[in-house]
């Protein structure tokens, strides 16, 4: 119990720390006087030309989607493969061929994705 | 209640501490508050222990970056061949500390059109995640601040913390190339981001234990012992490919597509400057310590000494406390990330993501695998 009290005040450390150095920032860093130019975001000495945020490759948020996949999988794998050594010792109600069986359904239904996602061309980077 | 349990060798002392101190108090209070007295001892300890460790994570971080600075400098000039900081101290030692004084004395502000809430909140997103995982970590046989028992997958979720701040501050500066850089470095970030996983779901599987100071304790022994060593073939290939994976994690060369100068300028915090800009850069640096530090926890062996089965060698390495062979390892990690960084070349953004997705992910797929067949038939 106490690990997790810690480790919440350890979750606000971080950004405290960064609040208090801007803060400092703020008090004691040297203040020039407000031009246009100093505001202007920096565009290699051009005039910046309309908004920043400006449309992007759709092909982020195809990783973004890939990953989540992958991701959730590593996760789903966790429980499963922490106890590996001990389920094909013998030393669980589980059999050992029946959790083989059912990680190599669950991997390869993930690497057929991953195939699919490569022949698609998603993977592709232009 | 709270019952501290947090785990240095300082907790101890306090914990035995604080109800003799409190002996002392204990005639003079009337006994409608005496009833809370053990309670309240326990919560005091816990405070104490809390304060410690806080300022212990804190000289960690903070005190290794200027250290870790000046040692990049270093190695980046000798590599090339140059003398790198020699003006200010000895060698230029006090190099770095003059640098982060400056940079306390730099103006920030953010440029038109960013949106200020989300533009001063990114360093803050950015630095949480660091601070985290050293908690986790196992300095010594006592000394985790967090022994939580889902060592490995918590880490694996606060790392997204990193790149959510990353986003957030490209996107919040108003500015193209801090967009680019960031949307860039976040694609880099959540791919690699896999094969970091899987590489510590290997050590979860071979280990068989989440804890990361269970894993550490797994290896205990001689230098064979090491995960590294102890699966022949399978745990060195595994090692290599978390170098590899960790490196793109860190954005360090020669990963680090995300601030490639010559076409992105700096990447996502080209808007930023003075201590913001800095938190950015010390994010980066106690990144590569908890990086090295998991490192060595999973496959060096953690806080153990490198024993060699000799007894004669093995008694005087016996006699270095534990952290100093934890930071003697985390140091040599650094120095090998240090090195990858300074002589290889940066690949182009769609070798980098071909790389992850179509290599390094079907590597690791295999090597789960066989790393599964290696326990079916090995035990």
């Amino acid at each position: 119990m106490s690990e997790y009290v810690i480790l919440s005040i350890f979750l606000f450390l971080g950004a405290f720390i960064a609040a208090a150095a801007i803060v400092v920032g703020l008090v004691l860093g040297y203040k020039s006087k407000d031009t246009k130019n100093k505001f202007a975001p920096y565009e290699c000495g051009m005039n910046t030309i309309g908004n920043a945020r400006i449309q992007f490759k759709v092909g982020y948020y195809l990783f973004a989607l890939l990953f989540l996949v992958f991701d959730i999988e590593a996760l789903f794998l966790f429980p499963v493969l922490s106890n590996f050594r001990e389920i094909m010792a013998g030393n669980t109600p589980l059999s050992p061929v029946i959790v083989i069986i059912d990680l190599v359904i669950f991997l390869a239904i993930l690497v057929s994705g991953l195939a699919y996602a490569w022949k698609k061309g998603i993977l592709k980077w232009e | 209640m709270f019952t501290p349990s947090v785990t240095h060798p300082i907790g101890d002392f306090v914990r035995k501490l604080v109800p003799d101190a409190m002996g002392y108090v204990t005639p003079y209070l009337p006994q409608s508050v005496l009833e809370y007295i053990p309670a309240a001892n326990s919560v005091v300890a816990f405070l104490i222990n809390a304060v410690i460790c806080i300022i212990a994570v804190c000289i960690v971080a903070i005190g290794n970056a200027p250290i870790l600075i000046y040692m990049e400098r270093k190695v980046c000039a000798h590599v090339q061949c140059r003398l790198g900081p020699m003006r200010l101290g000895w060698h230029g030692t006090i190099q770095t500390i003059a640098d982060v004084l400056k940079m306390l004395f730099k103006e920030v502000y953010a440029p038109k059109g960013a949106d200020k809430f989300i533009f001063y909140l990114a360093p803050m997103v950015v630095l949480i995640a660091p601070f985290l995982v050293l908690t986790l970590i196992p300095f010594d046989k006592n000394m985790v601040i967090a022994n939580v028992p889902v060592g490995i997958p918590f880490i694996i979720a606060v790392n997204g913390f990193g790149i959510l701040g990353i986003l957030l501050g490209g996107w919040s500066s108003n500015n193209k190339y801090s967009l680019l850089g960031s949307l860039r470095s976040g694609a880099q970030m959540i791919s690699y981001e896999i094969s970091f996983a899987m590489i510590l779901l290997f050590v979860v599987m071979v280990s068989g234990e989440t804890n990361l100071l269970s894993i550490t304790q797994g290896q205990e022994g001689t230098i064979l012992d090491w995960w590294i060593f102890k699966i022949p073939v399978l745990g060195f290939i595994a090692f290599v490919l978390f170098f590899i994976s960790s490196t793109a994690e860190l954005n360090r060369a020669p990963f680090d597509i995300a601030e490639a100068e010559q076409e992105l300028t700096g990447g996502y915090h080209t808007e930023y400057n003075g201590t913001a800009f800095a938190m950015f850069y010390l994010a980066e640096y106690i990144n590569l310590v908890t990086t090295s530090s998991l490192a060595t926890t999973c496959f060096l062996g953690g806080f153990y000494p490198p024993l060699i089965g000799v007894e004669a060698v093995d008694s005087v390495l016996m006699m270095v406390p534990g952290f100093v062979w934890f930071f003697a390892k985390v140091y040599f990690m650094i120095w090998c990330y240090m090195m990858v960084r300074w002589t290889f070349v940066r690949p182009r953004v769609d070798q980098l993501m071909d790389f992850e997705w179509k290599f390094l992910l079907p590597v690791n797929l295999v090597l789960l695998g066989l790393g599964g067949a290696y326990i079916v038939l090995f035990g």
